[in-house]
């Protein structure tokens, strides 16, 4: 039966760039340090202050803007956007407005073999707010008796991205979001740790009829610190949109929270709450004109962006879509992987053990690859050892995780644990014949055709050289002397 | 009568030079006359008289030494409250400050501070440089030294009365509205208002930003180029500073005005409620430019009817953003008695902090920016601005500057305007247009009138040109030759006696 | 005409808490002054631009270079409350005030 129903999908992502000094002032744009001692007066909003902005931010935002198509302003203008909250020192977030500095961009999202282009309507340039911890009784919000306040990070540079409501499913904006960020993390302009909230993400959801042009009632979703909540969020969220226009309930235009563990939105504020942010020009700044021939310059220092990554993987390595995706999706991935097919290892291969092996190792561990103790030439060895046949590849998985814990070089872990495989025919000959005599059964069975039978036999040889033996020279061996 | 305090800063630099004077005897001279005057004048919020005696002794060491100081070394100055200065109370005249001890320095006192300047005190001011009378000012009027039921004029009047009355050589004030000029006028001295973004604003507590100007008050043309050329000069911490290479200010004043074309503002002059005594005096004061060799004629700014409109808009506005961050949050006065959540504490502090005319004119902003109403308010309002600058422009094809009285009365009686706001806005009607348009412009002392009142003559320039109208005040200012001086301070000098 | 205006709204906006005598002193006065104000609307000015500042510049930035800030006691030497290293304020009934 055909889906009577359309989801409608738009993503608002803020991103903090990654320079050395907050946006408006020379305070250090660093995570983690102690409450309130990268503060000036400035970014405490004291009074008297001014703001400054800081040219690699601009710089970082115009590349962020063409590196997702985006069409760069000739002339964009910061605004004040006026509303109280403690995190806030001036009560005002200098913006941007109706004159971003970028707009008019997309990004292209492949979610099982289709694709779409999302279209991105802005990318504009502010500056972040401090942050809030909720104190006493609960701790939590609804029962908190007081707030505290560090500023550390109020006034660090902060870019928001909006796409157009294009995206059609949470696998979808699960893919956007995905292709975002390694395109943000290819340009090397922030950190997009959603854990440190380097990279935030609200979504806008709605559902249709097939067939209206109007969009169903929108619902906006908050609190989603990672890309599975993003997904689990959406989903949870369109269900609720299905099931309410099956059953002709209503919806009410909304804010909603995302509860992780209770995996599910409540309900946060009306949207009718509508706020009047009183934009106007900030006075104490100057418009942006970006010389056209340094956008140019930017236009054409812009790096590999994962999208012609993984085309490239593709074509030079021979690798499958999901391959290249996998061992394309950042910029240190696809380096560990050049560089260990480098070393001559078969590229295919290099990348199975990447997305395999590897790639569970460091997820339990919880391990980024930049961390990890394993190099390209781990990589390079083992594949080497397991095309020569000097070593099994379950003896290669075992030589694996112990250069994942220690680093030790995979010779040294090869001859350390006895991993070598026996693969000279002649040191085998004798046990090969020895299990062909005290195991008639399986011999018989595969003379008469069973050829399934082999592996018993092969079993046998392992047993016998306590798992060192090649099994498929073993194997080899046993045919010709069966045949015979 | 002529006490140290009472002579001006180039006066005093020289006879520090000569040894004629010392650095810790002028400064003395200044704090004996604070307290002599100021529980009359209350000119004055904080007297740093400690802190001022060491900066003294300390010039008088180098002194000694032999070494040569600038200009400004060893001068006693006055800042206006709305200064933050490190480690010394600034309260902006309002009670949300009370408490306010800022953790730096404005820019213009850093430089003033490094090149050897003494600071007596912080001056009391309209609240947030919100007035033309230094009447909303929280802790309570400064009087005229001219009279003492008069209004000095505001929202500088402290540092303007300072200056006056021999409490400070020369002060620092500001000028959004006319707040450095008016107060000048009122109070016989010179005020200067220079080119927008020529003194940095960092460390002035934000009024209206786009029109914000520090400025100077002194006893002499002189004083306020030597003053101007200190602190002047790009700042990297204020975006809107002028980028412009340093100039001596005192190097030409003494051009005179031969050929020098000046434009009346005639109809200013003319104009309904502008003072019998203000005009005469006015008068004669064109009348000696042309004696003096100026090529004098009429001109008029067509739009300039509309600047005041323009700047009630236009100042709110911004000011309602500025002065969002009092909420007792981070600095200041914090009132949360009853409150029940944090917006409940903003709301009290702010209730409880802000005087009347402070909370009037963040409604008014808050009103004019707010949904559906821009456009036809705040946006207009800048539209306006661009033809008043527009109308500047033309003047300055014809003309190298423009004349007119700094304000349409003398000082008027304290209390005669408080229940007006309208008319008290009406006090800046001649020194509106160029905040709006940012072009410098300068009081200077042209007589007084019958009421025994200082009358303030203006000169205003085109952008960037603040030379020729010191130029042009140096030459009135010397052919007037005018030696008045407030009567109190006679007095003063016979009770000494 | 004076201009009618909402000043309990506007009064929330700003944050100020007022009398029943202060709003309605202000609504008198503020009508007054916009009525005034309004004059800007006689100005025909379609066509001109707004001045958002008086010396028209554009990109006015500084380079992304550390510049040494306040050390952590002077940032919070005017608190009015604090704990933990932090400005402490009262709860935040949240949702309603943070878009």
């Amino acid at each position: 039966m055909p889906d009577p129903y359309e989801t409608v999908i738009g993503l608002e992502c803020h991103v903090e760039l990654a320079t050395q000094t907050k946006m408006f002032c020379g305070c250090r744009n660093a995570f983690g340090a102690p409450p309130n001692t990268n503060v000036c007066p400035v970014c405490l909003g004291h009074p008297g202050t001014l703001p400054v902005p800081n040219e690699r931010a601009i710089e970082y935002t115009i590349r962020i803007g063409l590196a997702l198509g985006c069409r760069i302003a000739p002339r964009s203008v910061f605004h004040r956007k006026n509303y109280f909250y403690p995190d806030m020192p001036k009560n005002f977030q200098i913006s941007q407005y109706d004159l971003p500095l970028c707009v008019d961009g997309h990004l292209e999202v492949h979610v099982d073999g289709t694709s779409r282009r999302v279209g991105i309507t802005r990318v504009h340039l502010e500056e972040d707010t401090g942050k809030t911890t909720h104190a006493g009784a609960t701790g939590r919000i609804g029962g908190a008796d007081y707030a505290l306040e560090d500023y550390n990070r109020a006034g660090v540079p902060l870019v928001e991205v909006v796409s157009e409501p294009d995206m059609r499913s949470p696998e979808e904006a699960r893919a956007y979001f995905t292709e975002l960020r390694a395109t943000l993390e290819s340009l090397g302009v922030s950190d997009v740790r959603m854990e440190e909230g380097s990279l935030r993400c609200d979504a806008n959801i709605s559902v249709r009829p097939i067939g209206h042009s109007d969009l169903g009632t929108k619902v906006e979703i908050k609190n989603l610190n990672s890309i599975r909540s993003l997904y689990r969020a959406l989903k949870f969220e369109e269900e609720r949109h299905r099931m309410a226009l099956a059953l002709g309930q209503a919806l009410i235009q909304e804010t909603r929270h995302w509860d992780e563990n209770g995996g599910v939105t409540t309900h946060g504020r009306s949207k009718e709450y509508a706020f009047d942010y009183r934009y106007f020009p900030e006075p104490d700044l100057s418009p942006i004109e970006p010389d056209p021939d340094w956008v140019e310059k930017l236009r054409a220092g812009l790096p590999e962006l994962p999208a012609a990554r993984r085309a490239r993987l593709e074509n030079e390595y021979r690798l499958d879509a999901r391959q290249a995706a996998l061992v394309g999706g950042s910029r240190d991935w696809a380096a560990f992987f050049e560089e260990a097919v480098g070393l001559g290892a078969e590229p295919k291969a290099v990348a199975n053990w990447m997305t395999g092996d590897l790639a569970g190792l460091l997820n339990e561990a919880r391990l980024e690859l930049g961390a990890a103790l394993v190099m390209p030439r781990h990589l390079s060895d083992l594949v080497a050892l397991i095309t020569s046949g000097e070593v099994s590849s379950a003896g290669a998985k075992s030589a694996l995780a112990e250069a994942f814990a220690t680093g030790a070089p995979i010779p040294q872990i090869v001859e350390e644990k006895g991993l070598r495989q026996v693969s000279d025919a002649g040191a085998l000959e004798a046990i090969v014949d020895e299990v062909i005599a005290q195991n008639p059964g399986p011999v018989e069975q595969f003379r008469r055709g069973k050829d399934g039978a082999i592996n018993a036999l092969v079993g046998k040889v392992m047993k016998s050289t306590g798992g060192s033996a090649n099994p498929s020279i073993a194997a080899d061996l046993l045919r010709r002397k069966l045949s015979g | 009568m002529s006490e140290l305090c009472d002579l001006t800063g180039q006066q005093l630099a020289q006879m520090l030079r000569t040894g004629e004077a010392g650095a810790s005897e002028v400064t003395e001279s200044v704090l004996g006359r604070i307290e002599a005057l100021d529980t009359r004048l209350h000119a004055f919020l904080t007297v740093t008289a400690d802190r001022a005696r060491d900066q003294a002794a300390g010039i008088d060491a180098r002194l000694r030494h032999g070494e040569a100081l600038p200009a400004v070394a060893g001068i006693p100055l006055a800042l206006k409250d709305v200064l933050v200065t490190r480690g010394i109370t600034s309260t902006a005249g309002s009670k949300i400050l009370e408490p306010y001890v800022p953790p730096y320095d404005c820019t213009p006192w850093a430089r003033l501070q490094t090149a050897g300047s003494v600071l007596v005190g912080k001056t009391n001011c309209d609240e947030f440089a919100m007035g033309s009378s230094n009447e909303n000012s929280a802790y309570g009027p400064v009087h005229n030294p001219w009279n003492l039921e008069a209004v000095p004029g505001g929202s500088s009047g402290g540092s303007a009365a300072a200056v006056a009355s021999g409490e400070a050589v020369w002060a620092l004030g500001t000028d959004t509205g006319g707040s450095v000029r008016q107060p000048a006028a009122l109070c016989g001295v010179v005020g200067l208002k220079p080119t927008y973004g020529r003194i940095s604003r960092f460390g002035l507590i934000a009024f209206a930003s786009s029109l914000d100007h520090v400025g100077t008050l002194t006893r002499s043309v002189l004083d306020a180029a030597t003053l101007l050329s200190a602190i002047a000069g790009h700042d990297p911490l204020d975006a809107t500073s002028l980028p412009d290479e340093p100039e001596d200010y005192a190097q030409g004043l003494d051009r005179g005005v031969a050929r020098l074309r000046v434009g009346v503002l005639e109809d200013w002059i003319a104009m309904e409620g502008v003072q019998p005594g203000v005009t005469d005096s006015v008068g004669a004061a064109v009348d000696r430019l042309g004696a003096l060799g100026a090529s004098v004629g009429a001109v008029s700014l067509p739009h300039a009817e509309y600047a005041l409109s323009a700047y009630y808009l236009i100042a709110p506005a911004e000011c309602s953003s500025n002065l969002a961050r009092f909420d007792g949050v981070r600095y200041g006065l914090r009132v949360d008695g009853d409150a029940t959540d944090v917006a409940d504490m903003n709301f009290l502090t702010r209730g409880a902090g802000f005087g009347d005319e402070v909370k009037r004119r963040i409604m008014l902003g808050t009103y004019s920016l707010s949904a559906g109403y821009y456009d036809a308010y705040y946006g207009q309002a800048q539209k306006v601005r661009t033809l008043v600058i527009r109308d500047f422009d033309a003047a300055f094809e014809r003309f190298d500057v423009l004349v007119a009285p700094t304000s349409p009365t003398t000082a008027f009686r304290l209390g005669e305007r408080t229940e007006d706001p309208l008319a008290m806005y009406l006090s800046d009607i001649f020194t509106i247009p160029s905040d709006l348009s940012g072009t410098p412009a300068i009081s200077i002392p042209c007589g007084v009138a019958p009421d025994g009142l200082p009358v303030g003559f203006q000169i205003l320039g085109r952008l960037r040109d603040e030379a020729t109208i010191l130029r042009t005040a140096f030459a009135l200012e010397q052919d007037l030759g005018l030696s008045a001086r407030p009567p109190l301070l006679a007095e003063l000098a016979s009770e000494d006696a | 005409m004076p201009v009618e205006i909402d000043v309990e709204h506007v009064a929330r906006l700003a944050r100020l808490a007022l009398t029943p005598e202060e709003l309605e002193r202000f609504r008198r006065q503020l009508g007054l002054i916009l009525e005034h104000a309004e004059k800007v609307q006689e100005v025909a000015a379609e066509d001109v631009p707004p001045t958002a500042s008086p010396i028209p510049r554009a990109n006015l930035f500084r380079p992304d270079e550390l510049r040494p800030g306040l050390s952590h006691d002077e940032a919070m030497s005017t608190a009015p409350a604090q704990e933990d290293g932090r400005f402490k304020v009262p709860r935040i009934v949240e949702e309603e005030d943070r878009p």
